[in-house]
């Protein structure tokens, strides 16, 4: 017998491997396509700087009694739209998109989107639909298949429209099969912690039942949006500069650690080089496969190089998340805490925390944690992610704490690279530098609560101190008076008011 | 012996409403001055508990204790305490009698509730303490069970029976020795003495082998640990009648204190007088009848044992007979109840026990 081998795309790939993408079973897959779209929406939104509009529908089609339920979902948002000639490919090719720059983006592959597409492809056969307008004359519609083996678009019709209004957006509209009703816990949760992390978006989903749940913005104020950036030398491997040589036109090696990496100086790049032992005079593009080697390790060893920039991250600052909180949870307390910029390996990286106490958060039992790495919230896994281990290693009693009280917490990561533990992006990898951000800006925002908490009750005890008072010094007056036979009871207002401390 | 009534009974009437509305009179004059209502009382704490020679019982020290309501935990004991002043003002004016249930369940209608009985029993000492009267006078009694048989009559002083006589011998079961009974006045006896037993079934046996009428005498059951109206009863039959006090009790340390008590009181009641009968003596069952007598009898438990140790350090006990007994029971080990006699026959403890116990103590 003779073994045969074959190149396969990475469509195909991911038609193989969608368990690792997130499409295990037809729940996880229902929630997963909600996911991408949604990001991919809020995505759109960000870039162009107008706070998000997004619109999701998902309703149930008649399959004629076959096996499995099959779903239409519907996206449409109001973002910077895809400009025509890249609408094929963006939602007919795996592993084609806008994200590969380094800047903080919800998606980082330009995987979701058309995994999900390609998903609903497998599973009902029937083609995507597409409109998208980058605001210009014409609105562009398209319905597209994937050709999985060649990982290339199939265009089945296209058509364009004037757009008087020069509306801007994108609709995305295709068919799954899946479980929505198991799936709509998890979806309702997502969508209300995605409100908590964006709470100048506007979210309007319609259930297949035909329930309106409606997510509404309470600012327009938009984070600013990221800057791209060049890696920092701490964060790169041979591939990369590798390719960064076949592209640069730097001549010498000193140009070329100046303009390819951030955070390096002509001070920096000469100090490196010479503890490198790489010529300042060498050509890049001549460098030797084992002298990139070097370049790579000598990279992570060097200690003078200044930490990366965070301007590439996009926080979402402590008026915005404290604005997302207040409207989802409507807490009695909130403290929110934004830790400077840090880095894990070569990676910047922003910690948010917030707090929240009292109001619709439940009395669990225990904690409720809402997690989220570059404004996606977590919503699988949590026993494994970080920001669960770390809330547990807490001795929650230092903060006045206890179990039965109505408490949330929100970490939120920004980074150009998550350091997710999985393809499917559920939790994040307890990197030391991430954890030790996460604890102190969780500890930060616990002494607020403490403060929060001792407050209440001392102010507790004192209505309860009152309340005594005015309870019994009433009794007392009356049962003396009968005692002692006199007709009028004593005037007990002025002891009464004695005992009141704050007014 | 012929003797007048006193009406004691509507003595301490009126000097418990005197009381009682001189405590009104004070906490609504510190109200009237707008300073917080306090009182002042002599501690009930065991650091102020002392043996009193001299009145041969427990008193209670100099130390005392201050309750204000400024004091946010002491204002609702206190408010309790005064309501309890009130209630027992009421049951004085309507001239009712209760029981420390009835106070429990009470305090619920004017919102000062109780926690549980042993807080509600509580503020009733407190009262007593800071009264100087017992509860019984101003009305308020325990449970009863013990009762007496003899001739002796009484005068009632009780709504509804004022100057109506008894002849105490008319029931043969005894009489109840309830509130009723406690406020009656003495009116003549032919008794020359008091016996006062521990146990029913012995009771009832003197009763049929008229003891009474033998030895001259009134029968009294304790029913265990007599109580508190009871004490006060065979305190006025020996100051009142002048009639000495016999105590019979098993043979065995609870017994031994049933008879102490009666003579000396307990601490709980260091804050009230009146209880105690210090002359009367405590006849048997002792440790040497059980070996004198040959009397069937149980080991002593580790319980009954550490008892004994325990009273032997009591001031109560200081005098020879009791530290001869409990030596005695230490080291035969034993114990016998009243009724172990009945093994030389029902009569036995009657017609030769009694009358050589009572010679011993004359």
């Amino acid at each position: 017998m003779v073994e045969t081998f074959e190149q396969i795309s990475p469509a195909d790939f991911f038609y193989r491997n969608r368990d690792i993408a997130g499409f295990t079973n037809p729940t996880r897959a229902i929630f997963s396509s909600v996911r991408e779209l949604v990001e991919n929406a809020l995505d759109a939104s960000d870039l162009h700087g107008v706070p998000p509009e997004v619109y999701l529908r998902i309703s149930q089609e008649d399959n004629g009694g076959e096996e499995g339920e099959v779903y239409i979902l519907r996206v449409e948002d109001n973002g910077s739209g895809i400009p025509a000639r890249h609408i094929p490919s963006a939602f007919g090719q795996v592993l084609f998109g806008s994200k590969y720059k380094l800047r903080q983006a919800r998606g980082t592959f330009g995987l979701g989107g058309t995994m999900a597409i390609l998903y609903g492809q497998i599973t009902t056969h029937k083609p995507v639909y597409v409109a998208s307008s980058t605001g210009t004359s014409r609105t562009y519609e398209y319905k597209l298949m994937i050709d999985i083996q060649r990982n290339r678009p199939i265009i089945l019709d296209r058509k364009a429209h004037v757009n008087k209004t020069r509306w801007h957006g994108t609709v995305v509209e295709f068919r799954l099969e899946g479980d929505y009703f198991r799936a709509m816990p998890k979806i309702l949760e997502y969508l209300k912690q995605t409100a908590v992390v964006t709470p100048y978006a506007n979210i309007t989903f319609v259930d297949p039942k035909g329930r309106l749940y409606r997510f509404n913005r309470v600012t327009t104020d938009m984070p600013p949006p990221p800057e791209e950036t060049f890696p920092h030398p701490y964060g790169v491997d041979v591939e990369t500069i590798q390719r960064l040589t076949k592209i640069t036109d730097c001549r010498n090696m000193l140009d070329f650690m100046q303009k390819h990496f951030q955070r390096v100086s002509e001070r920096i790049a000469h100090g490196f080089l010479e503890n490198a032992g790489i010529g300042k005079k060498k050509n890049p593009k001549k460098l030797k496969p084992q002298e990139v080697v070097r370049l790579v390790r000598k990279m992570k060893e060097f200690k003078d190089f200044l930490p990366p920039r965070a301007r590439c991250l996009s926080p979402l600052g402590k008026d915005l998340l404290k604005a997302g909180i207040l409207k989802e949870l409507k807490p009695d307390f909130i403290a929110v805490c934004r830790r400077k910029p840090s880095a894990y390996s070569g990676h910047p990286f922003i910690v948010e925390t917030a707090i929240a106490y009292g109001g619709d958060i439940p009395k669990a039992g225990d904690i409720v944690v809402h997690r989220f790495a570059n404004r996606i919230p977590l919503l699988y896994d949590e026993a494994s992610d970080v920001t669960v281990r770390v809330i547990k290693s807490i001795n929650w009693r230092t903060y006045k704490v206890s179990p039965d009280m109505p408490i949330a917490i929100l970490v939120h990561l920004c980074s150009t690279k998550v350091p997710y533990k999985t393809v499917g992006k559920e939790f994040i990898a307890d990197r030391p530098e991430v954890r030790r951000e996460i604890l102190n800006g969780i500890r930060e925002v616990a002494r607020r609560l403490r403060r929060f908490l001792t407050r209440k009750e001392h102010v507790e005890r004192e209505r309860r101190r009152l309340s005594v008072f005015s309870k019994y010094l009433p009794k007392i007056a009356e049962f003396s008076t009968e005692l002692a036979g006199k007709k009028q009871p004593p005037d007990i207002e002025k002891l009464l008011k004695s005992v009141r401390r704050f007014e | 012996m012929n003797k007048k009534p006193k009406n004691l009974a509507a003595e301490k009437r009126k000097e418990a409403l005197k009381r009682l509305k001189k405590l009104g009179v004070r906490l609504y004059g510190q109200m009237e001055k707008s300073t917080f209502p306090w009182i002042k009382m002599p501690s009930r704490s065991t650091q102020n508990i002392f043996y009193s020679p001299e009145v041969r019982q427990y008193v209670l020290g100099d130390k005392m204790v201050r309750r204000s309501s400024r004091n946010i935990r002491h204002i609702r004991p206190l408010t309790q305490l005064i309501w309890a002043a009130y209630f027992a003002r009421d049951l004085a004016q309507q001239r009712k009698t209760s029981t420390l249930r009835d106070v429990y369940y009470s305090a619920q209608a004017y919102e000062v509730p109780f926690k549980d009985q042993p807080e509600s029993n509580s503020i009733i000492t407190d009262l007593e303490t800071v009264m100087g009267l017992s509860r019984e006078d101003f009305k308020v009694f325990p449970e009863e069970r013990s009762a007496i048989f003899g001739d002796l009559t009484i005068e009632y002083t009780v709504p509804g029976y004022e100057g109506k006589r008894l002849n105490l011998m008319s029931h043969p079961d005894g009489m109840m020795i309830g509130p009723a009974l406690t406020s009656a006045e003495f009116v003549k006896t032919s008794a020359d003495m008091v016996i006062a037993i521990e146990k029913g079934g012995l009771f009832t046996r003197f009763i049929e082998e008229t003891v009474h009428k033998k030895y001259n005498a009134l029968l009294v059951l304790t029913a265990g640990q007599a109580p508190r109206a009871t004490r006060h009863f065979i305190h006025r039959l020996n100051r009142e009648l002048d009639l000495p006090v016999h105590i019979f009790t098993d043979g065995d340390p609870w017994g031994m204190h049933i008879a102490m008590v009666i003579i000396s009181g307990s601490a709980n009641a260091a804050h009230l007088r009146e209880l105690t009968t210090p002359d009367a003596t405590w006849n048997g069952v002792w440790a040497t009848d059980i070996v004198d007598y040959d009397l069937p009898s149980d080991a002593l438990t580790e319980v009954d044992i550490k008892r004994l140790h325990d009273l032997r350090k009591d001031q109560r006990y200081e005098g020879d007979l009791w530290r001869r007994e409990i030596k005695k029971f230490l080291e035969i080990k034993k114990k016998a109840e009243q009724e172990a006699f009945s093994r030389y026959g029902l009569t036995y403890i009657v017609d030769e026990y009694l009358p050589a116990k009572l010679e011993m103590t004359d």
